[in-house]
């Protein structure tokens, strides 16, 4: 493409802005005898060295499940120990077994951290930068502008370069895997999906949007010819990926099992710590965690998971498309951030990622949902000091959508595709004309409640009754937001009609 | 300016707030100790106190701007204030720090945009982003230079950068008394700017004390205006006197004189800057070697202490002639002179005024004594304003600010901010290569394959240097040998941009028309 030059720009701004938040503190720094999950990868990449791949998952001497035990798929395993023999190679000390625990200093945090910009350099940030080059009916500024919006969204930044993981392994794999599905290259897009879902399982947020997607492509090709063909292929590639990846466990039952019961904690609760979701916040209101019991809990999660998602990925099967396919990751998503078992506030990056795709599309409401994804992750933040960095690179990123999507000019209702929605409204209450202009107000009311929760966490000392109540309340209105997303997003893919598909795009 | 180009410009600075958790230099123990002087002490002993090694010497503005800094820094911590407290460093001291160094700036933002008020540029595209002012304000404010030496090794060039390039503005919008008085405060901030000062001078004098030139554009003598002589006296006079009358009142006008020019200091600095002096030095040692290999040379003879050791001190040159500071002086008036003729004989206004002080700068990082590498920044960040104007500029300001920041990298020498080094590097270099490039693509290409060769040659420099030498054995035998490749590397650059401006200034026809100024 031409102005290659500018995608390079980019680029190198992404990456600086990465490695400057990494020189703020980890998660768990100096806080002996946990410390946090800056010392679970590192333990990781110890218990994955030292001992035969037989014992990395089950409960043993030299393996205490309790402290760090693994709990993501193998894939990560597999990664930490490459980590591991780069570690060895430069200093022993930093994974021998047993005695490197809590280990702390600038040159082992300098090399974790340049671990985790490897693997962003490889995966994720050329799948970014593919994506954009990709997009159609956009002029190649509004491409450079997109992946830049992209690449400086905070809360990826602030969690993988800040309170440390790898996320942006597993993102980056899911973004390949919807790059491979919306350009047609089906069994590509797959394999680098169940990589994705083998690096964390949370990635089965996304499965049910590519299922569908997928299935809906052999329905439309046909299923007594080239449908079945397809789809054929596209189940041994996922067997065949999962086998691969799961080859050393596959060789007993009980290590299979115990590997799922590792990923799948079902007896730990409804959900742990404060999180952004419905039963988090309703627990507020009526202590559901205690009153039902536990089978109940997974029913009832299970349920309003499925409900919420149905009429979105029925919609997807019977008209698969690249825009509704991206769409419906984001409402699927939401959903199993909203209502599933045992959520991690840092899911939410799992939502954002389909959320940046449809950045260009529509960008008032993206950006929005963004900016909200970000402050959710607030209390987090604040507990590994990295308020600065925080508040800097969600200015910095607010500052990159407002000038390159102008964002507060596209607030119409044609261009929050609301168009058919209102349209239809309008048939049975013809006053219905306020759509619009109750988006923004409602804009401006979260974003003031944002900065002024933002500000009364930092410098506000809670009531001694009630010690959580900032992040509580951070959780409540995060949820309240995600919410309203969730049935706009449903909203926009159930009344994109056809006819939203010849309107010329604007850009 | 609609808000949207001022915004997209000034957006970069946000991100300077999260460098403020990197190592600290020394640079810090130096500001920290002037605020203690200031606060604590009274203005009698300001230039006598040596508690600490790092006594002031900057002129009485910048100590009088630390004292009103101290009575804000009292309220983050106290004890950053106490003279004794030598390296004392609280996060709340370097926080503040950091702070004022990035609140300072905002004069240099505006100053900015003064600049490129100035610009008039044609109109290349419609493009906001080919726009010759919006180009310059990125590499002003996004200026690599200027961000490494303020934000992470931590000075305060931004504001006084932005004084300076206030002072152009105003001489460009013809307000001259203004241009004058923001030079002559700028002067009594950081006395490095005398550097610049002969341009100023002959400036002054020829195009705004004579009002008006002959038809050919020759002096017109009898043009002369003792009233604006004057007032610029007065000005300038008012501005000293406001500076340097206290300690004139005191009689400690010669402790003040010795203390801002120590000249005790040998002729380079513990790292050499890329200046005339460091090829001169290399040479030298090249000889010297060569001398003992041929056995020319008795080895008995050869003085101990190498120049490259670290030590900043008196030394002799083995083979060459030994230089001394009336010497670099001589050179340096040598090397002005043709300019400020060039400025008096043949004025083009405030274009040609930019450009002798350009050279002024330049020649003086050239053959100046104790030149640090940062003072090439004074002639980098004139130059973008010419930059964005003539192809020509643009070739040479590229090769110029490349190699000048290039050798800057030795100043950042800790593994954590290697890659913020290297990614701010090329996102410059590319930048700027690549909006020149466009600005004037309708001109022959900026650069000729000798200057692409050694611009490219940058990168297996820096790969041999920082990747590939700690890992040799040379490492323990010759240590300094990356930083002599460096500087040596980039005097080679530094000095082709110097003679390629000096001859464009020379070879450049004098303006034709009077202008009544």
């Amino acid at each position: 493409m031409e102005k290659w030059y500018l995608m390079t720009i980019v680029v190198l701004i992404g990456l600086t802005v990465r490695w400057t938040v990494s020189l703020n503190s980890y998660s768990g720094a100096g806080k002996p005898p946990m410390f946090g999950d800056y010392e679970a990868q590192r333990h990781w990449q110890e218990i994955t060295f030292n001992l035969p791949v037989k014992q990395w998952y089950f409960n043993s001497s030299d393996n205490n499940l309790q402290y760090w035990g693994l709990d993501y798929p193998p894939l990560t395993a597999y990664h930490s120990l490459l980590c591991a023999y780069v570690a060895k190679f430069i200093n022993p000390d930093w994974i021998a077994l047993h005695t490197s625990r809590g280990y702390e200093s600038q040159a082992h945090k300098l090399f974790m951290r340049t671990t985790v910009l490897i693997a962003d350099l490889l995966i994720y940030i050329p799948a970014v930068v593919l994506y954009c080059c990709c997009l159609k009916d956009i002029s190649t500024k509004k491409k450079i502008a997109n992946a830049l919006c992209i690449l400086l969204y905070p809360g990826l930044i602030l969690i993988d370069y800040g309170h440390f993981q790898y996320n942006s392994v597993s993102l980056g794999f899911a973004l390949w895997g919807v790059l491979g599905v919306s350009c047609d290259w089906d069994l590509l897009g797959s394999l680098a999906f169940c990589l994705a879902i083998n690096y964390k399982q949370m990635e089965l947020y996304h499965s049910l949007p590519f299922f569908c997607f997928l299935l809906g492509k052999c329905f439309k090709k046909g299923l007594k010819g080239k449908g079945f063909v397809l789809l054929v292929k596209l189940a041994c590639t996922v067997v065949a990926s999962f086998v691969l990846c799961w080859l050393p466990f596959f060789t007993e039952r009980e290590q299979t099992l115990q590997v799922l019961r590792r990923l799948f904690p079902v007896d730990r609760g409804l959900f742990e710590d404060k999180v952004a979701n419905i039963w988090c916040s309703f627990n507020v209101f009526l202590k559901i965690r205690d009153i039902l019991p536990r089978h109940i809990q997974l029913i009832m999660s299970f349920c309003f998971t499925f409900l919420s998602l149905l009429p979105a990925c029925i919609k997807l099967t019977l008209q698969p498309s690249s825009k509704g396919f991206r769409l419906t990751l984001v409402s699927c998503a939401l959903s199993f951030f909203l209502f599933s078992f045992q959520v991690h506030e840092k899911s939410i990056l799992l939502v954002s990622l389909p959320v940046c795709l449809v950045l260009s599309e529509i960008p008032f409401m993206s950006t929005w949902f963004l900016l909200v994804s970000t402050f959710s992750l607030l209390p987090l933040l604040l507990k590994d000091e990295l308020l600065m960095p925080s508040v800097v690179t969600t200015m910095a990123f607010f500052i990159a959508c407002v000038t390159s999507f102008s964002i507060f000019e596209k607030t119409s209702e044609e261009e929050l595709q609301l168009k058919s929605f209102s349209i239809s409204v309008r048939k049975y209450l013809p006053c219905f004309t306020f759509l619009s202009r109750m988006i923004q107000y409602l804009f401006l009311i979260s974003v003031i409640t944002m900065v002024l929760l933002t500000l009364m966490t930092v410098t506000l000392d809670p009531p001694q009754k009630l010690p959580d109540l900032f992040s509580v309340l951070v959780c409540f209105v995060s949820c309240l937001n995600f919410l309203f997303f969730l049935v706009y997003f449903n909203i926009i893919i159930m009344w994109d009609s056809k006819s939203g598909r010849n309107q010329k795009k604007i850009s | 300016m609609d808000v949207g180009p001022r915004l997209k410009a000034w957006k970069p600075r946000s991100n300077h707030q999260m460098v403020v958790c990197i190592h600290h230099s020394t640079d810090f123990e130096v500001h920290r100790n002037w605020l203690a002087i200031t606060h604590s002490l009274p203005i009698s002993q300001w230039y006598y106190e040596a508690t600490s090694e790092w006594t002031l010497d900057y002129p009485p503005f910048f100590a009088w701007f630390e004292y009103i800094l101290s009575h804000v820094a009292k309220y983050f911590d106290q004890e950053m204030l106490n003279v004794r407290n030598l390296n004392y460093s609280s996060s709340r001291t370097l926080l503040f720090q950091r702070f004022s160094v990035i609140f300072m700036d905002v004069l240099f933002v505006y100053a900015v945009h003064e600049c490129c008020k100035c610009i008039d540029g044609k109109k290349v595209g419609k493009e906001l982003t080919e726009k010759p002012k919006f180009i310059l304000s990125v590499l002003l404010l996004w200026n690599f230079g200027l961000l490494i030496v303020d934000h992470i090794h931590f000075q305060y060039n931004g504001f006084l950068f932005g004084l300076m390039l206030l002072s152009i503005a105003r001489l460009f919008q013809k307000r001259h008394m203004e241009g004058a008085f923001f030079f002559a405060v700028l002067l009594h901030f950081k006395h490095i700017y005398l550097y610049v000062a002969p341009a100023y001078g002959v400036y002054l004098l020829r195009s705004y004390c004579f009002t008006a030139n002959k038809p050919d554009g020759s002096i017109r003598w009898n043009s002369f205006s003792f009233v604006r002589v004057i007032s610029l006296g007065l000005v300038v006079f008012l501005v000293s006197a406001l500076s340097l009358g206290p300690f004139l009142a005191l009689n400690q006008l010669p402790q003040v004189f010795s203390r801002l020019f120590p000249f005790k200091r040998g002729l380079c600095h513990a790292y050499w800057a890329p200046n005339f002096w460091a090829l001169y030095n290399a040479l030298d040692k090249v000889l010297s070697v060569i001398g003992l290999k041929l056995k020319f040379l008795d080895p008995n003879n050869i003085p101990k202490a190498s120049m490259t050791s670290g030590l900043v001190q008196q030394f002799q040159h083995t083979v060459l002639p030994s230089v001394t500071p009336l010497t670099t002086l001589i050179c340096t008036l040598i090397a002005i002179l043709p300019s400020i003729f060039c400025l008096w004989f043949k004025p083009q206004g405030p274009r040609g005024f930019l450009r002798c002080l350009t050279l002024c700068a330049l020649s003086s990082f050239m053959f100046g004594w104790h030149v640090h590498e940062k003072a090439i920044l004074l002639a980098i960040l004139p130059m973008s304003l010419l930059s964005v104007q003539k192809a020509g500029d643009a070739s040479i300001f590229l090769i110029l600010t490349t190699t000048g920041h290039y050798s800057l990298f030795p100043l950042l020498f800790t593994a954590p901010e290697l890659p913020i080094k290297i990614l701010l590097m090329l996102l410059f270099t590319i930048y700027s290569i690549s909006s020149l490039k466009t600005l004037f693509r309708k001109e022959k290409p900026l650069f000729n394959w000798m200057e692409t060769f050694y611009l490219l040659g940058l990168g297996p420099l820096e790969v041999c240097c920082e990747f590939v030498f700690p890992f040799t054995s040379w490492k323990v035998k010759y240590p300094f040998l990356p930083l002599l490749l460096t500087s040596v590397y980039c005097a080679v650059g530094i000095t082709y941009a110097w003679f390629k401006l000096y001859v464009s200034v020379l070879i450049d026809p004098p303006v034709g028309k009077t202008k009544k100024q």
